[in-house]
């Protein structure tokens, strides 16, 4: 890349848009409540996020509890486990991660590391926002309605979720439709802005194979979002008129607790399929961004430059793609046709082309690097651990004859929390650590950062491997209690217990993280501009952290792609984006 | 946003060939789409991502008519209309549909008047075509009442398999609700057409950008959307 910058002068064209017009706020409301501002939206997405977030964690260590403990707290009955599950599952998915990654890193990041003032349509960018607010808000609501929020599991899967005997069938599933509803209309509006802005809103220079890769993988999960939610909105509307009217969408003939139901005819399966069509790019809407971001650490705290800039790229939107192709391998035990199982299995392993060649890229962007372990790297090398952990159960579930002994087992339980949940989340906190001094101006403590990591890690480890086992010893998913069940060993029991206790530590280790980003606010370290020598242009903007309009006066014209990490010759180890090349004179 | 500079293609620029040049050309500098505004490229992909709802409502109302154990009512009979002592099938659909397609025709005719700088015009078409679409919808809650006055309901109908009612309400409401929101902004548009908001560039209340005459072909690109859309309704459910 480095020895085409002689031509890159010439090569930059005029601009093509005229600058920006913003908004500009004129009261304290519409500068810091209802903003327009990427910047502000990115930070009130991160703040919900995290806080529904909290929510989950405590639900998590309530079903901890009485798997390890069983009848240790009188109020966890069978109808409150599934409560909690349900929650729990759906809040991290959605409203934690996809809300993160997208409403949180995606508003923050899109303009400034593209050297855009802000997103294309800043004020739909804010209802963006208020809507997703509101969605969090009627999702909170169903522990107050009467009967309490639904315990479907986070797949609603019908009929259950609507008949009598599942939990929350009075309001909670209804208010858990809506707000997936309301979800899913909020970040359409974000997602549009997100995707236009990085296809039409770039500065001079910032062609699309410049672009950093966190944009890539935040762009690739965009329109993944865009094309795989309406899946999971027709299903919805499809089941609450289901449920509140009567149809008969999803509803076969059904006797329920001695009573034939006046309902007939419907598919279930339809359900499923439009679930998982929604529900598998759902699983890379949150781990492309998670790819992404890991990339721009790796390459910034080993200095050296990517390894495989263009592969990198080609990957994310091959498996992008892919991902629409696999979703059935989550129905292998649906009873579909053999020849359907053949087909999706194929598919599914065919992903793991794509996403093998960015493993192997990540390490050879290591190899020979200079490596500072700093809090972000820690947690980037963790996100590749972890990630290919969970990435080889992966092999084992996407074949049809080992996922239906597994199906439904604690291995699936711990399959997926180790490739979609621990990993984007130490993908998440990677980020927070990274790009804290650039929204503060503030550097957030490394001592509290270490212990942090440290207990999160291993503690994440201590839990989900342990929980392969159980799984594999025949502990099934979503079971309140075991009871009679004589094929579980009783050593099952010990495991779990253990397990509990580690998920507590390791959820306190999070309070130390609340802690530290609340106390870094005023008390961390300044941080100036560019604490960690970065390429990219959002650590080349004028003020930290960055003012309204991002660039003051004149925008930067990006020059090079981001990863001129020690260049042989250059003054310093990393050229920024916007550093124009010297001319040769030869 | 009007005049946008037409993208120079720079003096100089060594073009790769074959695919290495469709690659550098679709990610070249500032934009993918050359000479597309912002607000264009916005509706395009909101509008691929609609077609995907619509996709998902129709696959889905093919597999419940699959899924159902009882007889599908035959819909030539049931979208049937005694006019004049005479019965005949389809006819309303017949004359929804042609007043649909007849819409588009003049949002068409807006948008080029629109690009001609001719306000009134341009309005008077936009109004024209939130008449018709307008009507449209009317003429629609005249079939939902009769339907629902001949014993039609989303739970279950006289004829056969009750997913017919459910799929007929679910979907043509949720097009129905699409044409009158296009409506509701087709009007708002005229009025700023109207006002001469287009040629003053005054800004948008909410969004405070400068307003322009593209934004008739913006609204016109949604409204020839749901046109499409109801082709395809039209064909799946009412002629299968
Ligand atoms: C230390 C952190 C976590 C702990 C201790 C934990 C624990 C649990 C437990 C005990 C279950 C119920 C298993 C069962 O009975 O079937 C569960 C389910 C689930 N968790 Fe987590 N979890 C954690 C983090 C996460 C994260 C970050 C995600 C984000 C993707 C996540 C997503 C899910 C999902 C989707 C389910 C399935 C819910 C269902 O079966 O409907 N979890 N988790
Ligand atoms: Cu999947």
């Amino acid at each position: 890349m480095t020895d085409d910058t002689s031509n890159v002068i010439q090569s930059l064209s005029v601009a093509e848009v005229a600058d920006v017009e913003l908004y500009h706020p004129k009261s304290w409301i519409t500068k810091y409540v209802f903003s327009q501002d990427a910047k502000i939206i990115a930070i009130q997405y991160s703040i919900t996020a995290l806080s529904i977030g909290l929510v989950a964690l405590v639900m998590s260590w309530l079903m901890r509890l009485q798997l390890g403990f069983p009848g240790l707290l009188s109020f966890i009955d069978a109808d409150s486990y599934y409560q909690f599950m349900t929650m729990h599952g759906m809040i991290m998915v959605i409203y934690l991660l996809t809300a993160l990654f997208l409403g949180g890193f995606g508003n923050y990041l899109i303009p400034l590391m593209l050297g855009a003032r802000d997103m294309v349509f800043p004020y739909v960018n804010m209802l963006s926002y208020w809507v997703y607010l509101l969605a969090v808000l009627v999702l909170v609501a169903s522990f107050f309605v009467p009967g309490g929020p639904t315990g479907a599991g986070w797949t609603l899967y019908p009929p259950q979720a609507i008949l009598a005997t599942t939990p929350g069938k009075q309001w909670g599933i209804i208010v858990m439709l809506v707000s997936l509803m309301l979800f899913i209309v909020g970040f359409t509006m974000g997602g549009l802005n997100y995707v236009v802005t990085v296809l039409q809103g770039r500065t001079r220079g910032m062609t699309l194979l410049r672009m950093p890769l966190t944009v890539w993988g935040i762009f690739t999960a965009t329109v993944l979002a865009l094309l795989a939610f309406p899946a999971l909105f027709v299903g919805s509307v499809m089941m609450l008129l289901d449920r509140v009217i009567g149809t008969s969408f999803f509803m076969p003939a059904i006797v329920s607790m001695g009573e034939q139901l006046p309902y007939g005819g419907g598919s279930p399966i339809l359900f499923q399929h439009l679930f998982w069509f929604f529900g598998h790019p759902e699983v890379y809407i949150v781990a492309l961004p998670a790819f992404g971001i890991i990339s721009d650490l790796i390459s910034t705290h080993a200095r050296k430059n990517i390894f495989g800039y263009r592969m990198m790229v080609w990957a994310l939107v091959a498996i992008g793609a892919l991902s629409f192709l696999v979703w059935a391998h989550h129905m292998y035990v649906s009873g579909m046709h053999p020849a359907f199982g053949y087909f999706f299995a194929t598919t599914t392993l065919i992903i793991a082309i794509p996403t093998a060649i960015k493993v192997y890229n990540w390490v050879l962007t290591l190899w020979r690097g200079d490596i500072h372990l700093t809090v972000p790297m820690l947690y980037a090398l963790a996100f590749i651990v972890t990630f290919v952990n969970g990435g080889l159960t992966g092999l084992f579930l996407g074949n049809v004859v080992v996922d239906v002994p597994l199906s439904d087992t604690m291995f699936v339980v711990a399959h997926f929390h180790m490739v979609m949940g621990i990993a984007p989340i130490f993908a998440i906190f990677g980020g927070i650590y990274h790009w804290y001094p650039k929204v503060t101006g503030r550097l957030l403590s490394d001592t509290l950062g270490k212990l942090h990591f440290w207990v999160t890690f291993l503690g994440a480890y201590a839990i989900f491997f342990p929980l392969h086992y159980v799984g594999l010893m025949g502990v099934p998913r979503r079971y309140y209690e075991m009871g009679e069940m004589a094929f579980v060993p009783p050593s099952t029991a010990t495991l779990n217990a253990f397990i509990t206790v580690v998920a507590l530590i390791v959820g306190a280790a999070q309070l130390v993280f609340v802690f530290n980003l609340v106390r870094s606010l005023r008390r961390g370290r300044p941080a100036g501009g560019n604490p960690w020598g970065a390429t990219t242009l959002e650590w080349q903007t004028p003020q930290t952290p960055p003012g309204h309009g991002n660039w003051g006066k004149t925008l930067p014209v990006a020059y090079r792609w981001a990863y001129d990490y020690s260049v042989p010759g250059a003054a310093q180890d990393f050229l920024p984006q916007n550093q124009p090349p010297v001319p040769r004179t030869a | 946003m009007v005049d946008l500079p037409r993208t120079d293609p720079g003096a100089g620029i060594s073009r790769p060939a074959g695919w290495e040049g469709i690659v550098a050309d679709w990610s070249s500098d500032q934009r993918a789409f050359k000479n597309v505004s912002w607000g264009k490229a916005m509706m395009w992909i909101f509008l691929l991502s609609d077609t995907f709802i619509f996709s998902c409502f129709l696959l889905s109302y093919m597999t419940v008519r699959m899924s159902t154990v009882e007889p599908w009512p035959n819909p030539s009979e049931v979208f049937a209309l005694n006019i004049g002592g005479r019965h005949i099938p389809l006819i309303l659909i017949a004359i929804m549909t042609f007043i649909l397609i007849s819409s588009s025709g003049t949002m068409a005719m807006a948008v080029n008047f629109g690009y001609r700088r001719d306000r009134l015009r341009t309005a008077i078409l936009m109004l024209a075509t939130a008449l018709l679409g307008a009507t449209f919808v009317g003429m629609q809650a005249f079939e939902w009442s009769k339907l629902i006055a001949e014993g039609v309901r989303p739970w279950g109908n006289p004829w056969g398999a009750a997913q017919f009612g459910s799929s007929f309400f679910m979907i043509t409401g949720f097009h129905g609700t699409h044409v009158s929101i296009g409506v509701i902004f087709l009007i708002i548009m005229a009025r700023k057409a109207w006002r001469g908001d287009f040629d003053r560039e005054r800004r948008g209340f909410f969004t405070s950008r400068k307003g322009n005459y593209e934004v008739v072909e913006i609204t016109g690109l949604y409204w020839h959307f749901v046109d499409l859309v109801w082709v395809f309704i039209f064909a799946l459910f009412y002629l299968w």
